[in-house]
């Protein structure tokens, strides 16, 4: 059987190393297959997440050659065996242990935007009325599995570390699930403008490259986001129009 | 909102884990927009060459004051300083180029490619600091729709400009007839392009359709952002197509004007 370098990286918050380790590969084997094959023989203590081995669970999120990717999607076929594979947990969050870290401050950020708000019912049964022409462009971001990978590519957090003012595009999709909603009756724009500091995002795109539900973060849900920011707080025209509205 | 209280690392410049040449489309970007922009201010310092029978040069049109017999107002106007050199393209061109510089896809490459912001996807940072588009200078980016209001005149008068590119006059006769040129194919195809460009614009698609929640009630508006969204899905695309043919249209139409290359009719 043929065998291949991984390199991981083992070590916690405090210090840590990369690891070299052979393994046999088969026909057919993911990135988080080789992990476990290591974990089950060479190093019993090697930490990682994972759950469903489908690429729906988000769990096994990590670092593969420097990009971000999940393990269990990442085919031994594809990635490039004539040098070590790199393993790394994701940058953007505190590490706990080898490839695992600490995403909670993703729930946390979840709890503070405002939730969904629907509209009065349609019927007195307490449904609504809804075509599925308004619901497709919302649909695309519902497909998100909460892995964090585009969290972690996003320099903003990755480099800049602006968790405290930044919500990053996972945050920004869920925004954009809400806002653009047909039956959502909550105003989020000035939220997004203030405290969800969409105007850090600078529009690389590295998220909607990472992401493994291919949702077209960027063009589909942020750009969209900043149109409407602009709508509110940048263009005078609107701005006037608005007055006259009222 | 919440705060982590672990410090985060943090890469040095160029610094990841990727194996691959992350720094070959950043260069590759570099290179293509550092062409065009050099060409282009050679272009339009030169003032002279960029009208070849009844061809004009997009970088000059609409040619507001100028020599040439395409020009709206007259010559070179009075009021224009002394001391500053006069190009028909002075008057004209911080518009189109103020909406490449604001469009959406341009900014995230040229953020990438001029000023490592990120140099590429997981790739270290040269600078600690980060502004983004959240203040000046960059919340000016926001002024894209209005670029965009200007840069759909802009199609207009091109489009004009290819209609009129098919019409030549003969030197003996001076009757004006219908005919095709490599330079009516060259500025035809470069108006289509800026057309898929400037029609699949991010600001054209929430102004037509993306602002609203609810699109079944207004099947035209529907239709509408359905078709710039096709357009906007290649917008990268575009972008790139539209830069090349308008930097060609204006090589085609200089080399045909200073007699290097000669224009052939097809019909």
């Amino acid at each position: 059987m043929p065998t291949a370098t991984f390199r991981i990286w083992r070590g916690n918050a405090g210090s840590g190393s990369f690891q070299d380790y052979d393994c046999e590969i088969s026909e057919g084997m993911v990135v988080l297959d080789a992990v476990h094959k290591i974990q089950a023989e060479q190093a019993n203590d090697l930490a990682v997440r994972w759950n469903c081995k489908a690429g729906k669970c988000g769990s096994c999120s990590a670092e593969i050659n420097g990009s971000p990717r999940l393990m269990c999607m990442a085919r031994l076929s594809q990635v490039p065996l004539d040098k070590p594979v790199t393993i790394e947990p994701m940058q953007t969050f505190p590490l706990v242990k080898d490839l695992v870290c600490d995403v909670s401050w993703n729930f946390e950020v979840k709890k503070q935007l405002k939730p969904f708000s629907p509209r009065p019912p349609d019927a007195e049964d307490g449904s609504w009325r809804v075509l599925q022409r308004d619901v497709d462009r919302v649909q695309e971001f519902r497909k998100c599995i909460e892995c964090f990978l585009c969290q972690d590519v996003c320099h903003v957090l990755r480099e800049h570390h602006f968790h405290d003012r930044f919500i990053g595009p996972r945050f920004l999709v869920h925004a954009a699930a809400l806002e653009m909603h047909p039956l959502d009756s909550e105003d989020r724009v000035g939220q997004l403008r203030e405290t969800d500091g969409i105007g850090y995002c600078n529009i690389t795109k590295c998220c909607t490259n990472v992401c493994p539900e291919h949702i077209t973060i960027t063009d589909n849900a942020i750009i969209p986001l900043k149109e409407r920011v602009v709508d509110e707080f940048y263009d005078p025209l609107r701005m006037v129009f608005r007055v006259f509205q009222k | 909102m919440s705060t982590i209280d672990v410090p985060l690392g943090k890469r040095g410049f160029g610094q990841s884990s990727r194996p691959d040449a992350w720094w070959l489309q950043p260069l590759a970007i570099f290179l293509g927009f550092s062409a065009f922009i050099v060409y282009t201010t050679w272009a339009i310092f030169q003032a002279e060459h960029y009208t070849a029978g009844p061809y004009l040069s997009p970088f000059y049109s609409p040619e507001l004051f100028g020599p040439t017999e395409h020009s709206w107002f007259g010559p070179k106007p009075g009021w224009w300083p002394m001391w500053i050199p006069f190009s028909p393209a002075f008057l004209i061109l911080w518009a189109p180029l103020g909406f490449r510089m604001t469009c959406y896809y341009y900014r995230g490459a040229y953020y990438k490619a001029f000023w490592a912001d990120p140099p590429a996807c997981a790739v270290g940072e040269p600078r600690s600091g980060y502004r983004g588009e959240r203040s000046f200078p960059l919340i000016i980016q926001n002024v894209h729709r209005y670029f965009l209001y200007i840069a759909l005149g802009f199609i207009v008068m091109l489009s004009y400009d290819a209609w009129k590119a098919l019409w030549f006059s003969d030197p003996t006769t001076g009757s004006v007839e219908f005919g095709v040129g490599v330079g009516s194919i060259v500025l035809v195809v470069n108006v289509a392009l800026l057309s898929c460009y400037a029609f699949g614009c991010h600001s054209l698609r929430h102004l037509l359709g993306g602002r609203k929640n609810v699109l079944s009630g207004s099947p035209a508006l529907g239709k509408t952002y359905d078709c710039v969204s096709c357009l906007n899905r290649q917008h990268m695309r575009w972008a790139w197509l539209s830069l090349f043919s308008v930097g060609f249209s204006d090589l085609y139409i200089r080399l045909c004007s200073m007699g290097v290359w000669t224009d052939w009719r097809i019909l």
